[in-house]
């Protein structure tokens, strides 16, 4: 219970990943928290890469883990700016009113 | 013992706080509980001995993430409680789709083993006498030269792309050009005028 190993760190991340998948359905209508939920996606996913690397005693997991953030960051960048220039355009940023391409 | 105890104080809060970024009424709160969230998950990463990532983690998201989403949030002028209508009628499916994903990890969880060649196999092995930013340090700058040169490239795409998206030319705005202003010589502009005593112009 109190001796600390891989599996803890494991199940947070299996939970933070979760909640995150969670998010993205009970949230439908509100991009900006389903885009929040991906960002917790991304972050279970370094706990995992980290402990592996820890417990393995293997660096790269810790480099893979800084690529992860990189692509994150971008990747909430381009769509903040996708929304903002959506808003700006049609005055409403609910995911049902987003069709126009009708996919 | 102080480290168990840490351990479960940073993933109940991140546990917690995740639970109230999907949960919260109000997404500026949302994005409160996303910085929370981020904070004790880089106090996990402290506890794995990962320093340079939890850093990392601190400045990229809570300094750069959530303070543009904070930026975008207030900003745009939406009705967040008509977003938040349907919120129940998710609840089944999700719960579902949700249980059956933690379900399956549950299952991995406590069926897999690490392979005893797993330990030695290593691509990179923790250096014993170096602290973590420069063993990181050391290999990313020669083994991943060009995975970290193309992760700056991605960087720098998506800055370009985001600055060429919301960039607009708005009509009615004077702005500096300078040009114009190099280009003027006196000769254009000023008139000398010879004014004689007594009179106006």
């Amino acid at each position: 219970m109190f001796e600390i190993g891989l599996s803890h760190y494991l199940t947070v991340a299996a939970i933070v990943f979760t909640i995150g998948v969670f998010g993205i359905f009970i949230n439908r209508k509100n991009i900006i928290v389903i885009m929040m939920s991906i960002e917790l996606m991304l972050l279970a996913v370094n706990i995992n890469l980290v402990a592996f690397s820890t417990t393995l005693q293997d660096l790269v997991g810790q480099v893979f883990a800084i690529f992860v953030l990189t692509v994150a960051a971008a990747e909430a960048a381009i769509g903040l700016a996708i929304l903002v220039i959506y808003f700006r355009n049609r005055g409403s940023i609910a995911v049902e009113d987003i069709d126009l391409m009708k996919g | 013992m102080v480290a168990s105890l840490a351990f479960y104080l940073f993933a109940i809060i991140t546990v917690a706080a995740s639970v109230m970024v999907i949960t919260a009424r109000n997404p500026v709160h949302s994005v409160l509980f996303l910085i929370l969230a981020f904070f004790n998950s880089a106090g996990l990463f402290i506890l794995l001995g990962a320093e340079f990532l939890a850093m990392t983690l601190i400045i990229v998201y809570v300094g750069a993430v959530a303070v543009l989403f904070m930026f975008v949030v207030m900003m745009l002028d939406v009705n967040f409680v008509e977003l938040r209508q349907g919120f129940l009628d998710y609840l089944p499916i999700g719960g579902t789709v949700a249980f059956i994903l933690l379900a399956e990890l549950a299952m991995v969880l406590g069926g897999w083993i690490i392979s005893p060649q797993a330990a030695s196999s290593g691509a990179a092995p923790i250096p014993a006498d170096l602290t973590n930013t420069h063993a990181i340090g050391r290999i990313l700058y020669t083994d991943y030269l060009y995975l970290f040169q193309g992760a700056g490239m991605i960087l720098l795409i998506a800055m370009v792309g985001a600055i060429v998206l919301t960039h607009r030319r708005r009509k009615g705005v004077r702005k500096q050009v300078i040009a114009d202003q190099i280009a003027r010589r006196p000769e254009d502009t000023i008139k000398m005028v010879k004014v004689e005593s007594g009179k106006g112009i």
